[in-house]
């Protein structure tokens, strides 16, 4: 649905040149959350500013929906922006309008004419819950009930793709957890395919399918949630569960299995015992609900010989687990 | 010198007090409708055609747009540097080219105008530099035209300092109309001169600054009332 290859961009400041995007390649599949993360600095905004060609690359396409938007004149590029909405971190509504006016601000620029676009602003009002504030000025609003209005006005153009640029980024934690679910229920029933940029990893967890972490303009690594975190050397899977500090001062090997589904838990660390005699310890344990999927992961301290416990590895990962040394005992 | 005790007196003055504000009014009416649309029209040019502006390359050519941009400074600047009278003064030819006259109720507009326009042009400039980056970027983002960006957009959000900066020019040019007066230009000035200076007639002075300051008052009034309005301290438009 988006697909960017080999995207470059460079831009110049006082202290010399500034590559803001370094061959960056992405795809997001239709229907699909997919959340870039990232450092402030690291090139998310520029990256999410390619796809509606707000930044021009200076190399590399972008591709939205079929369309190559790297390919296109002005007056394509505006109708090709009508089916990618943007939401954004400060939401950018206009003081001189009430909600309504908002919404129905894109449905001029689209040129709906007059009676179809109260009819249009109504819908959608409705469809991010804020039909009783249609008349109320922007100043009035609460922050969450802003951003619900810089999601209508996103959707007026019925987009097939919404950006979402730091949505929630000014928002309490309570009001990110409502907003982040419109934006699970919009793609659901409207089957949009999202593409957000975020520095918190709370909104890669609770809400995207995909990921991608981003450092110095690249894509350190990306792959879906599920998949991420079986990956063991995963530095977005370490974010995804935040185990904590390794205790200090004890000469162990400590190992943390990852898995996908409750299921394959339970035998775990009884089998470790009795087929491999460790004396298991847990040291932690998280479950998280990531891609729509219960995602486990436990961190075990397994004193014993390393004999034993390269065996046990092993067996581990016959089983299908995701296995992580995390120290290894001298 | 005029006799203050003729009965005849206080009748004329009010006649003649009527007839200058009217054509007070007359002059600065006209002068803002101009300065309105011109003055917006060269304060937009005037951001959009800067470095990074949605209309930096006209036609393609960034150099059409550093040029454009560097006239409509050095002219904005000329107009706001040379004092009023010595404009007026200097401006007669072109004022007789135009209306026919230099010196009558009507011709006056030229040299107000011109003078108000470079004025009320910088007050749009400084107000549109004051609308966030991001609304333009979100406008763009749905696809809005550069025409829409303007008028949809820049213009609209600025409407509050907009309407306080068209006041404060407002208030300037019935300043500056009562100055014309000294070439004969009508409206209270005039008066003032022809009577109150001239004659040596005080209740002419007196009565003159009154309805002048009345004027500028309501004009004052009339500005911040809708600019507050536009703030949202006003009932809510549904557009």
């Amino acid at each position: 649905m988006i697909e960017l290859a080999g995207v470059s961009k460079t831009f110049a400041s006082r202290s010399g040149a500034v590559r803001a995007l370094d061959d960056v390649s992405l795809t997001v599949e239709r229907g699909q959350i997919y959340g870039v993360i990232g450092r402030s600095g690291a090139g998310k905004s520029t990256l999410i500013r390619t796809v509606n060609m707000l930044e021009a690359p200076d190399s590399g396409t972008i591709t939205v929906d079929g369309v190559d938007m790297t390919s296109l004149g002005e007056e394509e590029l505006r109708v090709a922006r009508q089916r990618i909405g943007m939401v954004f971190q400060h939401f950018n509504l206009l003081n001189s309008r009430t909600v309504r006016g908002n919404v129905e601000f894109a449905l001029e620029v689209y040129g709906v004419a007059k009676a179809e676009r109260a009819r249009r602003s109504a819908e959608i009002l409705e469809l991010v819950g804020l039909t009783e504030k249609a008349d109320a000025r922007i100043a009035e609003l609460s922050g969450g009930q802003k951003q619900r209005v810089g999601i209508a006005r996103a959707l007026a153009g019925n987009p097939s793709v919404l950006l979402s640029d730091e949505a929630t980024s000014a928002l309490d934690p309570d009001t990110t957890e409502e907003i982040l679910g419109l934006l699970r229920s919009l793609r659901d029933e409207l089957g949009l395919t999202i593409l957000l940029i975020t520095h918190e990893m709370d909104v890669v967890k609770s809400l995207c399918d995909a990921a991608a972490l981003m450092r110095d303009g690249r894509v350190v690594e990306h792959g879906l949630l599920t998949d991420l975190v079986m990956r063991p050397e995963s530095e977005l899977s370490d974010g995804l569960f935040p185990l904590g500090e390794l205790p200090e001062g004890r000469d162990t090997t400590v190992i943390e299995i990852t898995f996908v589904g409750l299921a394959s838990q339970e035998p775990v660390i009884t089998r470790l015992a009795r087929t491999h005699e460790l004396d298991v310890s847990l040291l932690g344990a998280a479950i998280e609900t990531l891609g729509g999927k219960q995602t486990g992961r436990t961190r075990l301290e397994l004193p014993g010989s390393p004999a034993a416990i390269t065996a046990a590895v092993e067996d581990l990962r016959a089983q299908g687990l995701s296995v992580r040394v995390v120290r290894e005992a001298s | 010198m005029i006799d203050e005790t003729d009965p005849e007196f206080w009748p004329t003055l009010w006649a003649n007090v009527g007839e200058a504000t009217l054509e007070t009014l007359y002059q600065v009416s006209v002068t803002m409708l101009l300065t309105a649309l011109i003055g917006l029209a060269v304060g937009v040019l005037l951001v959009v055609t800067d470095r990074g502006g949605m209309l930096e390359a006209p036609f393609g050519s960034r150099a059409f747009g550093r040029g454009l941009n560097w006239v409509l400074q050095v002219v904005v600047n000329l107009g706001r540097s040379i004092p009023f009278i010595i404009l007026m003064i200097a401006l007669i030819p072109f004022t007789r080219w135009i209306v026919g006259t230099a010196f009558s109720v009507t011709a006056a507009i030229v040299p107000l105008a011109i003078a108000a326009i470079p004025f009320f042009a910088r007050i749009v400039e400084i107000a549109l530099r004051e609308v966030p980056a991001g609304l333009m970027e979100a406008g763009s983002s749905i696809g809005a035209t550069k025409w829409q960006l303007v008028s949809k957009v820049l213009i609209p959000e600025a409407g509050p300092a907009l309407v306080l900066g068209l006041t404060t020019t407002a208030v300037s040019v019935v300043n500056f109309s009562a100055i014309v007066g000294v070439i004969g230009g009508g409206g209270l000035g005039d008066l003032a001169i022809r009577y109150g200076h001239q004659r040596y007639s005080t209740p002419y002075i007196i009565v003159v600054v009154v309805v002048l300051v009345v004027i500028v008052t309501l004009i004052q009034a009339a500005g911040n009332r809708m600019a507050m309005r536009m703030r949202g301290g006003g009932p809510a438009r549904t557009r």
